[in-house]
């Protein structure tokens, strides 16, 4: 394995993201399973963006399923995978949100451009 | 403690370190659920005190080795939090309430922070002096133990 290679997959075991990308639809799924405050978010912003780069995805989920906690890091985080999807021109969206981070959301406006999809079911 | 003058009181100092965000919340909410608040009200109070605890962690100091006191007191029905540390200062008050606004938007941050305080607390008060650092006090009234005493609030 090349050093950044290394370091990534290092990066990537501690981080709490689950990676899932669909080759067929471009589909890439990122699976937060953690709290997202300004401790996590440093790792989860590289990991995203590390794959979100590396697999030229049509289209980023980030899926809140098993995120109770978020605080104001969490818009910080979100604003910039929007930023680096776009740049390969990706849509992202959110799925799976809870009310309460919902709510976060919501005072800030970027629902409009990064829309949570209700459609999914939780597994 | 002095002599009192709250139903309950609480005072914990952690070091400025990130991983003690979590470690903050979780315990400012510990002492808050003897109000039997709801979900929604624990919920809201565990994001205020991360917010401003990470704000001192990130504004306030430039290394992770300062102190950040919390005090937290029970009166009838509500919880008063103070979060203080002795950093930078708040330059404008009035500036770093309004929703947006951020002097790191290199950090990713959104500048929603105190917003969200305001909008998920009762009371924000933001007292500052430049170089000497920065209290914060929030209130937030528990309304579903108002049934629980014999004097609801007024
Ligand atoms: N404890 C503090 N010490 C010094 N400056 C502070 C402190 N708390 C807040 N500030 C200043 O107030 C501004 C606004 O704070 P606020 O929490 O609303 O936004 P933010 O921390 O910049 O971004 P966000 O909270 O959305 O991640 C900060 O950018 C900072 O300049
Ligand atoms: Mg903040």
């Amino acid at each position: 394995m090349e050093k950044v290679e290394y370091k990534m997959y290092k990066i990537l075991k501690e981080s709490y993201m689950k990676i899932d990308f669909n080759e067929k639809d471009k589909l890439l799924k990122l699976k937060i399973d953690d709290e997202i405050d300004h401790h996590r978010a440093e790792s989860l912003r590289r990991v995203a963006d590390y794959e979100i780069q590396r697999r030229n995805p049509k289209k980023v989920i980030l899926d809140f399923n098993n995120v109770f906690f978020m605080d104001s890091a969490g818009i910080g985080m979100v604003i910039g995978r929007y930023k680096t999807a776009s740049m390969i021109g990706a849509k992202l969206e959110m799925i799976n949100v809870k009310e309460n981070i919902k709510k976060i959301f919501e005072m800030t406006g970027i629902l409009k451009i990064i829309p949570i999809i209700e459609e999914e079911c939780n597994e | 403690m002095n002599k009192k003058k709250y139903d309950n009181e609480m005072k914990l100092e952690i070091m400025s370190k990130s991983s003690n965000e979590a470690f903050a919340r979780i315990t400012v909410s510990a002492f808050a659920s003897q109000l039997d608040p709801t979900i929604e009200e624990l919920s809201d109070i565990k994001t205020a005190v991360s917010e401003i605890v990470t704000n001192s962690i990130i504004h306030a100091y430039d290394t992770s080795d300062e102190i950040i006191k919390i005090h937290s007191m029970i009166e009838d029905n509500s919880i008063t939090i103070e979060i203080s540390d002795t950093g930078k200062g708040i330059e404008d008050i009035e500036l770093a309430r309004k929703p947006l606004y951020t002097t790191k938007a290199e950090l990713e941050r959104s500048g929603m922070g105190f917003t969200i305080v305001e909008t998920f607390m009762d009371e924000l008060k933001i007292e500052s002096i430049l170089g000497l650092g920065t209290k914060i006090t929030m209130k937030k009234i528990i309304h579903n133990c108002e049934e629980n005493n014999l004097e609801s609030e007024s």
